[in-house]
Protein backbone atom coordinates (compact mmCIF):
# COMPACT_ATOMS: atom_id res chain seq x y z
CA UNK A 1 0.00 0.00 0.00
CA UNK A 2 1.25 3.45 -0.84
CA UNK A 3 2.56 5.65 1.95
CA UNK A 4 0.04 8.23 3.13
CA UNK A 5 0.76 11.94 3.19
CA UNK A 6 1.85 13.58 6.42
CA UNK A 7 0.04 16.42 8.12
CA UNK A 8 1.97 19.60 8.80
CA UNK A 9 1.13 22.16 11.45
CA UNK A 10 1.73 25.25 9.44
CA UNK A 11 2.52 27.90 11.99
CA UNK A 12 3.58 31.13 10.26
CA UNK A 13 7.30 30.37 10.54
CA UNK A 14 6.94 26.73 9.45
CA UNK A 15 4.90 27.84 6.45
CA UNK A 16 7.37 30.57 5.58
CA UNK A 17 10.34 28.20 5.68
CA UNK A 18 8.50 25.46 3.76
CA UNK A 19 7.67 27.92 0.97
CA UNK A 20 11.37 28.68 0.45
CA UNK A 21 12.37 25.04 0.84
CA UNK A 22 9.80 24.01 -1.78
CA UNK A 23 11.12 26.67 -4.17
CA UNK A 24 14.61 25.25 -3.89
CA UNK A 25 13.55 21.59 -4.12
CA UNK A 26 11.22 21.99 -7.10
CA UNK A 27 13.61 24.12 -9.18
CA UNK A 28 16.49 21.84 -8.18
CA UNK A 29 14.48 18.81 -9.33
CA UNK A 30 13.61 20.47 -12.64
CA UNK A 31 17.29 21.20 -13.27
CA UNK A 32 18.23 17.62 -12.41
CA UNK A 33 15.90 16.44 -15.20
CA UNK A 34 18.48 17.85 -17.64
CA UNK A 35 21.20 15.52 -16.37
CA UNK A 36 22.48 13.63 -19.42
CA UNK A 37 20.25 15.61 -21.81
CA UNK A 38 21.73 19.12 -21.95
CA UNK A 39 22.81 20.45 -25.37
CA UNK A 40 26.49 20.31 -24.38
CA UNK A 41 28.61 18.71 -21.69
CA UNK A 42 29.48 22.02 -19.96
CA UNK A 43 25.81 22.87 -19.57
CA UNK A 44 24.98 19.39 -18.40
CA UNK A 45 27.44 19.96 -15.53
CA UNK A 46 26.22 23.51 -14.95
CA UNK A 47 22.55 22.55 -14.66
CA UNK A 48 23.31 19.57 -12.41
CA UNK A 49 25.56 21.72 -10.23
CA UNK A 50 22.95 24.43 -9.84
CA UNK A 51 20.40 21.74 -9.03
CA UNK A 52 22.75 20.43 -6.36
CA UNK A 53 23.15 23.88 -4.78
CA UNK A 54 19.37 24.19 -4.65
CA UNK A 55 18.94 20.72 -3.20
CA UNK A 56 21.44 21.64 -0.47
CA UNK A 57 19.50 24.79 0.32
CA UNK A 58 16.25 22.81 0.39
CA UNK A 59 17.68 20.30 2.87
CA UNK A 60 18.81 23.04 5.25
CA UNK A 61 15.43 24.73 5.05
CA UNK A 62 13.39 21.53 5.48
CA UNK A 63 15.50 20.52 8.49
CA UNK A 64 14.91 23.91 10.03
CA UNK A 65 11.15 23.70 9.34
CA UNK A 66 11.11 20.29 11.06
CA UNK A 67 12.98 21.76 13.99
CA UNK A 68 10.56 24.67 14.35
CA UNK A 69 7.53 22.43 13.93
CA UNK A 70 8.88 20.09 16.61
CA UNK A 71 6.84 17.06 15.56
CA UNK A 72 7.83 13.79 13.94
CA UNK A 73 8.43 15.30 10.49
CA UNK A 74 11.88 15.60 8.96
CA UNK A 75 13.43 16.78 5.68
CA UNK A 76 12.61 13.52 3.86
CA UNK A 77 8.98 13.46 4.99
CA UNK A 78 8.48 17.06 3.88
CA UNK A 79 9.90 16.26 0.46
CA UNK A 80 8.46 12.80 -0.14
CA UNK A 81 5.20 12.67 1.76
CA UNK A 82 3.30 15.84 1.00
CA UNK A 83 0.78 16.00 -1.80
CA UNK A 84 0.47 18.67 -4.48
CA UNK A 85 -1.84 20.89 -2.45
CA UNK A 86 0.60 20.86 0.46
CA UNK A 87 3.44 22.19 -1.67
CA UNK A 88 4.04 25.94 -1.39
CA UNK A 89 6.53 26.73 -4.17
CA UNK A 90 6.27 29.48 -6.77
CA UNK A 91 4.41 28.41 -9.92
CA UNK A 92 7.31 29.67 -12.04
CA UNK A 93 9.62 27.00 -10.68
CA UNK A 94 7.40 24.01 -11.44
CA UNK A 95 6.96 24.97 -15.10
CA UNK A 96 8.36 22.28 -17.41
CA UNK A 97 11.91 22.68 -18.69
CA UNK A 98 10.81 22.99 -22.31
CA UNK A 99 13.82 23.76 -24.48
CA UNK A 100 17.17 25.02 -23.19
CA UNK A 101 16.14 28.67 -23.69
CA UNK A 102 13.04 28.23 -21.55
CA UNK A 103 15.06 26.61 -18.75
CA UNK A 104 17.55 29.49 -18.86
CA UNK A 105 14.87 32.18 -18.90
CA UNK A 106 13.18 30.55 -15.88
CA UNK A 107 16.56 30.37 -14.12
CA UNK A 108 17.38 33.97 -14.94
CA UNK A 109 14.05 35.40 -13.77
CA UNK A 110 14.24 33.47 -10.50
CA UNK A 111 17.98 33.91 -9.81
CA UNK A 112 17.61 37.66 -10.27
CA UNK A 113 15.10 37.53 -7.44
CA UNK A 114 16.87 34.91 -5.29
CA UNK A 115 20.11 36.88 -5.37
CA UNK A 116 18.38 39.96 -3.92
CA UNK A 117 16.27 37.91 -1.54
CA UNK A 118 19.10 35.95 0.08
CA UNK A 119 21.30 39.01 0.39
CA UNK A 120 18.50 40.81 2.23
CA UNK A 121 17.76 37.75 4.38
CA UNK A 122 21.31 37.79 5.76
CA UNK A 123 19.97 40.49 8.08
CA UNK A 124 17.06 38.36 9.31
CA UNK A 125 16.53 38.40 13.08
CA UNK A 126 16.22 34.60 12.82
CA UNK A 127 19.80 33.31 13.21
CA UNK A 128 19.23 30.07 11.27
CA UNK A 129 17.60 31.78 8.31
CA UNK A 130 20.37 34.39 8.29
CA UNK A 131 22.98 31.60 8.23
CA UNK A 132 21.22 29.76 5.38
CA UNK A 133 20.98 33.08 3.53
CA UNK A 134 24.71 33.74 3.89
CA UNK A 135 25.45 30.44 2.14
CA UNK A 136 22.72 30.72 -0.47
CA UNK A 137 23.49 34.27 -1.61
CA UNK A 138 26.85 33.31 -3.07
CA UNK A 139 25.32 30.37 -4.89
CA UNK A 140 22.42 32.36 -6.31
CA UNK A 141 24.81 35.13 -7.41
CA UNK A 142 26.74 32.53 -9.39
CA UNK A 143 23.50 31.17 -10.90
CA UNK A 144 22.50 34.70 -11.84
CA UNK A 145 25.79 35.39 -13.58
CA UNK A 146 25.59 32.13 -15.49
CA UNK A 147 21.99 32.59 -16.61
CA UNK A 148 22.51 36.29 -17.46
CA UNK A 149 25.31 35.36 -19.83
CA UNK A 150 23.06 32.80 -21.48
CA UNK A 151 20.24 35.33 -21.85
CA UNK A 152 22.55 37.54 -23.92
CA UNK A 153 24.02 34.60 -25.85
CA UNK A 154 20.57 33.26 -26.75
CA UNK A 155 18.75 36.54 -27.31
CA UNK A 156 21.58 38.13 -29.28
CA UNK A 157 22.52 34.85 -30.96
CA UNK A 158 20.83 33.35 -33.98
CA UNK A 159 17.33 34.01 -35.24
CA UNK A 160 16.31 30.62 -33.88
CA UNK A 161 17.77 31.13 -30.38
CA UNK A 162 16.27 34.64 -30.23
CA UNK A 163 12.84 33.33 -31.18
CA UNK A 164 12.97 30.60 -28.53
CA UNK A 165 14.20 32.92 -25.76
CA UNK A 166 11.54 35.50 -26.60
CA UNK A 167 8.80 32.85 -26.59
CA UNK A 168 9.95 31.72 -23.13
CA UNK A 169 9.88 35.25 -21.73
CA UNK A 170 6.40 35.79 -23.15
CA UNK A 171 5.13 32.59 -21.51
CA UNK A 172 6.91 32.86 -18.15
CA UNK A 173 6.54 36.57 -17.44
CA UNK A 174 3.07 36.15 -15.89
CA UNK A 175 4.60 33.94 -13.18
CA UNK A 176 7.06 36.58 -11.92
CA UNK A 177 4.55 38.63 -9.91
CA UNK A 178 4.18 35.83 -7.38
CA UNK A 179 7.78 36.30 -6.22
CA UNK A 180 6.86 39.68 -4.74
CA UNK A 181 3.53 38.69 -3.22
CA UNK A 182 2.95 39.13 0.54
CA UNK A 183 0.08 37.54 2.47
CA UNK A 184 -1.02 38.03 6.06
CA UNK A 185 1.22 35.24 7.38
CA UNK A 186 4.28 36.85 5.91
CA UNK A 187 3.32 40.36 6.91
CA UNK A 188 3.64 39.49 10.60
CA UNK A 189 7.05 37.88 10.03
CA UNK A 190 8.21 40.91 8.06
CA UNK A 191 7.21 43.18 10.93
CA UNK A 192 9.10 40.94 13.36
CA UNK A 193 12.27 41.27 11.25
CA UNK A 194 12.31 37.52 10.49
CA UNK A 195 11.32 37.90 6.85
CA UNK A 196 12.21 40.48 4.25
CA UNK A 197 9.45 42.34 2.43
CA UNK A 198 9.75 41.04 -1.14
CA UNK A 199 7.94 44.13 -2.42
CA UNK A 200 10.96 46.13 -1.28
CA UNK A 201 13.14 44.05 -3.63
CA UNK A 202 11.00 44.67 -6.67
CA UNK A 203 12.40 48.10 -7.67
CA UNK A 204 15.90 46.66 -7.67
CA UNK A 205 14.78 43.58 -9.63
CA UNK A 206 13.03 45.83 -12.11
CA UNK A 207 16.17 47.92 -12.51
CA UNK A 208 18.45 44.97 -13.34
CA UNK A 209 16.43 42.21 -15.03
CA UNK A 210 15.04 44.33 -17.91
CA UNK A 211 18.58 45.64 -18.51
CA UNK A 212 19.87 42.16 -19.29
CA UNK A 213 16.79 41.40 -21.36
CA UNK A 214 17.31 44.48 -23.51
CA UNK A 215 21.04 43.79 -23.82
CA UNK A 216 19.93 40.42 -25.14
CA UNK A 217 17.82 42.31 -27.74
CA UNK A 218 14.72 40.75 -26.20
CA UNK A 219 11.60 42.55 -25.02
CA UNK A 220 9.33 42.28 -22.01
CA UNK A 221 5.64 41.61 -22.59
CA UNK A 222 3.27 44.50 -21.98
CA UNK A 223 0.85 42.42 -19.95
CA UNK A 224 0.61 43.31 -16.26
CA UNK A 225 -1.63 40.39 -15.34
CA UNK A 226 0.08 37.96 -12.99
CA UNK A 227 -0.76 34.35 -12.13
CA UNK A 228 -0.89 33.44 -8.43
CA UNK A 229 -1.63 30.40 -6.29
CA UNK A 230 1.56 28.45 -5.58
CA UNK A 231 2.09 29.89 -2.11
CA UNK A 232 -1.31 28.61 -1.01
CA UNK A 233 -1.05 25.23 -2.74
CA UNK A 234 -3.01 25.96 -5.94
CA UNK A 235 -0.65 24.65 -8.58
CA UNK A 236 -0.47 24.16 -12.31
CA UNK A 237 -1.04 20.63 -13.61
CA UNK A 238 2.72 20.15 -13.95
CA UNK A 239 3.57 19.81 -10.26
CA UNK A 240 1.61 16.59 -9.76
CA UNK A 241 3.55 14.88 -12.55
CA UNK A 242 6.83 16.13 -11.11
CA UNK A 243 5.97 14.86 -7.61
CA UNK A 244 4.80 11.47 -8.85
CA UNK A 245 8.33 10.93 -10.13
CA UNK A 246 10.14 12.57 -7.21
CA UNK A 247 8.12 10.63 -4.63
CA UNK A 248 7.57 7.30 -6.38
CA UNK A 249 10.06 5.28 -4.33
CA UNK A 250 8.92 6.50 -0.91
CA UNK A 251 5.25 6.24 -1.85
CA UNK A 252 5.66 2.70 -3.19
CA UNK A 253 8.06 1.37 -0.55
CA UNK A 254 7.36 3.43 2.58
CA UNK A 255 10.50 4.18 4.56
CA UNK A 256 12.85 2.56 2.05
CA UNK A 257 16.54 3.39 2.62
CA UNK A 258 19.74 2.87 0.64
CA UNK B 1 39.66 19.46 38.89
CA UNK B 2 42.71 21.20 37.45
CA UNK B 3 44.21 17.91 36.39
CA UNK B 4 40.99 16.87 34.72
CA UNK B 5 40.77 20.18 32.87
CA UNK B 6 44.33 19.74 31.67
CA UNK B 7 43.63 16.22 30.58
CA UNK B 8 40.54 17.39 28.71
CA UNK B 9 42.57 20.04 26.92
CA UNK B 10 45.15 17.45 25.97
CA UNK B 11 42.45 15.13 24.67
CA UNK B 12 40.83 17.97 22.77
CA UNK B 13 44.11 18.83 21.07
CA UNK B 14 44.71 15.23 20.14
CA UNK B 15 41.16 14.91 18.77
CA UNK B 16 41.68 18.10 16.76
CA UNK B 17 44.87 16.68 15.22
CA UNK B 18 43.11 13.45 14.32
CA UNK B 19 40.13 15.23 12.74
CA UNK B 20 42.38 17.76 11.04
CA UNK B 21 44.15 14.94 9.21
CA UNK B 22 41.01 13.77 7.40
CA UNK B 23 41.25 14.54 3.68
CA UNK B 24 38.60 15.82 1.31
CA UNK B 25 37.41 12.74 -0.63
CA UNK B 26 37.19 14.77 -3.84
CA UNK B 27 40.50 16.65 -3.48
CA UNK B 28 42.64 14.15 -1.57
CA UNK B 29 45.67 16.46 -1.27
CA UNK B 30 43.74 18.79 1.03
CA UNK B 31 42.84 18.05 4.62
CA UNK B 32 39.64 19.45 6.06
CA UNK B 33 41.85 21.75 8.17
CA UNK B 34 43.54 23.12 5.00
CA UNK B 35 40.10 23.70 3.51
CA UNK B 36 38.75 25.48 6.57
CA UNK B 37 35.92 22.95 6.79
CA UNK B 38 36.91 21.90 10.33
CA UNK B 39 35.50 24.54 12.66
CA UNK B 40 35.58 23.33 16.24
CA UNK B 41 36.50 20.40 18.48
CA UNK B 42 35.24 20.10 22.04
CA UNK B 43 35.15 17.39 24.69
CA UNK B 44 31.98 17.04 26.69
CA UNK B 45 31.55 14.23 29.20
CA UNK B 46 34.07 12.13 27.33
CA UNK B 47 32.34 12.68 24.01
CA UNK B 48 34.24 14.39 21.18
CA UNK B 49 32.06 16.98 19.53
CA UNK B 50 33.24 18.14 16.12
CA UNK B 51 31.79 21.00 14.09
CA UNK B 52 32.30 21.15 10.32
CA UNK B 53 30.93 23.55 7.72
CA UNK B 54 30.04 22.87 4.07
CA UNK B 55 31.81 24.69 1.23
CA UNK B 56 28.65 24.62 -0.89
CA UNK B 57 25.12 23.96 0.40
CA UNK B 58 24.74 20.79 -1.64
CA UNK B 59 28.27 19.48 -1.29
CA UNK B 60 27.88 15.68 -1.44
CA UNK B 61 31.27 15.16 0.24
CA UNK B 62 29.93 16.25 3.63
CA UNK B 63 28.47 12.86 4.56
CA UNK B 64 31.70 11.14 3.57
CA UNK B 65 33.79 13.64 5.56
CA UNK B 66 31.60 13.11 8.60
CA UNK B 67 32.04 9.35 8.37
CA UNK B 68 35.80 9.65 7.86
CA UNK B 69 36.13 11.83 10.97
CA UNK B 70 34.20 9.32 13.09
CA UNK B 71 36.32 6.45 11.79
CA UNK B 72 39.60 8.32 12.33
CA UNK B 73 38.62 9.17 15.90
CA UNK B 74 37.61 5.60 16.60
CA UNK B 75 40.97 4.33 15.32
CA UNK B 76 42.64 6.62 17.85
CA UNK B 77 40.56 5.28 20.70
CA UNK B 78 37.84 7.93 20.87
CA UNK B 79 34.84 5.68 21.15
CA UNK B 80 32.28 8.37 21.53
CA UNK B 81 32.06 11.15 18.94
CA UNK B 82 29.48 13.40 17.35
CA UNK B 83 29.91 15.44 14.19
CA UNK B 84 27.55 18.32 13.54
CA UNK B 85 27.28 20.79 10.68
CA UNK B 86 27.37 24.53 11.31
CA UNK B 87 26.52 27.14 8.68
CA UNK B 88 27.61 30.33 10.39
CA UNK B 89 29.87 32.07 9.69
CA UNK B 90 29.47 30.98 6.09
CA UNK B 91 32.47 29.33 4.48
CA UNK B 92 34.35 31.38 1.92
CA UNK B 93 37.58 30.65 0.09
CA UNK B 94 39.27 32.94 2.63
CA UNK B 95 38.98 30.08 5.12
CA UNK B 96 41.44 28.07 3.07
CA UNK B 97 44.95 28.08 4.55
CA UNK B 98 48.04 29.30 2.69
CA UNK B 99 49.35 25.78 2.92
CA UNK B 100 46.12 24.54 1.32
CA UNK B 101 46.47 27.00 -1.57
CA UNK B 102 50.03 25.87 -2.20
CA UNK B 103 49.05 22.18 -2.15
CA UNK B 104 46.18 22.82 -4.57
CA UNK B 105 48.52 24.58 -6.98
CA UNK B 106 51.01 21.70 -6.86
CA UNK B 107 48.19 19.22 -7.44
CA UNK B 108 47.23 21.05 -10.66
CA UNK B 109 44.20 22.95 -9.41
CA UNK B 110 44.39 26.75 -9.58
CA UNK B 111 43.68 28.02 -6.06
CA UNK B 112 41.00 30.66 -5.49
CA UNK B 113 42.18 34.24 -5.32
CA UNK B 114 42.73 35.40 -1.76
CA UNK B 115 40.17 38.17 -1.32
CA UNK B 116 36.80 36.62 -2.08
CA UNK B 117 34.03 39.11 -2.51
CA UNK B 118 31.14 39.81 -4.79
CA UNK B 119 33.57 41.82 -6.92
CA UNK B 120 35.75 38.79 -7.35
CA UNK B 121 32.65 36.77 -8.17
CA UNK B 122 31.43 39.15 -10.84
CA UNK B 123 34.71 40.74 -11.88
CA UNK B 124 36.98 39.59 -14.66
CA UNK B 125 38.86 36.59 -13.35
CA UNK B 126 42.59 36.39 -13.86
CA UNK B 127 43.67 32.87 -13.19
CA UNK B 128 47.21 31.57 -13.45
CA UNK B 129 47.74 28.19 -15.09
CA UNK B 130 48.86 25.73 -12.38
CA UNK B 131 50.80 23.74 -15.00
CA UNK B 132 53.02 26.33 -16.70
CA UNK B 133 52.36 29.49 -14.69
CA UNK B 134 51.06 31.52 -17.64
CA UNK B 135 48.40 34.14 -17.00
CA UNK B 136 47.00 33.70 -20.52
CA UNK B 137 44.02 31.54 -19.61
CA UNK B 138 40.31 31.33 -20.43
CA UNK B 139 37.22 29.85 -18.86
CA UNK B 140 35.77 26.77 -20.55
CA UNK B 141 32.93 26.11 -18.16
CA UNK B 142 31.69 27.98 -15.08
CA UNK B 143 30.93 24.64 -13.48
CA UNK B 144 33.28 21.71 -13.19
CA UNK B 145 33.68 18.17 -11.90
CA UNK B 146 32.65 19.12 -8.35
CA UNK B 147 30.50 21.95 -6.99
CA UNK B 148 33.56 23.93 -5.84
CA UNK B 149 35.41 23.96 -9.18
CA UNK B 150 35.23 25.56 -12.63
CA UNK B 151 36.95 24.33 -15.79
CA UNK B 152 39.63 26.52 -17.42
CA UNK B 153 42.16 26.23 -20.24
CA UNK B 154 45.64 27.66 -20.64
CA UNK B 155 46.27 29.36 -23.98
CA UNK B 156 50.06 28.98 -23.58
CA UNK B 157 50.45 25.28 -22.79
CA UNK B 158 47.00 24.37 -24.16
CA UNK B 159 46.24 22.24 -21.11
CA UNK B 160 42.84 22.32 -19.43
CA UNK B 161 42.81 22.69 -15.65
CA UNK B 162 40.44 22.97 -12.69
CA UNK B 163 40.02 26.27 -10.90
CA UNK B 164 38.76 26.33 -7.32
CA UNK B 165 35.87 28.82 -7.56
CA UNK B 166 36.10 32.09 -5.69
CA UNK B 167 33.24 32.18 -3.26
Amino acid sequence: MAAASITVSETPLVLYVLRRADDALILGHRLSEWCGHAPMLEEDMALANMGLDLLGQARELYSYAANVEGRANDEDKFAYLRDVRQYRNLLLLEQPNGDFARTMVRQFLYSGFADLYWRAMMKSSDATLAAIAAKSEKESAYHLRHSSEWMVRLGDGTEESHRRAQAAINDLWAFTGEMFEVDRTERALIEAGVAVDPASLRPHWLSTVPGVISEATLTLPNSEWMQQGGRSGRHSEHLGHLLSELQSMQRTFPGVTW
Amino acid sequence: MVIEALRNEELRRHAWEVAAGVVDPEIPVLTIADLGVLRDVAINDGCVEIAITPTYSGCPAMNMIKLEIELALEREGFRNSKVRTVLSPAWTTDWMSENGRRKLQEYGIAPPRAASSRRALFGVDQVTCPQCGSGDTEVLSEFGSTSCKALWRCRSCREPFDYFKCH
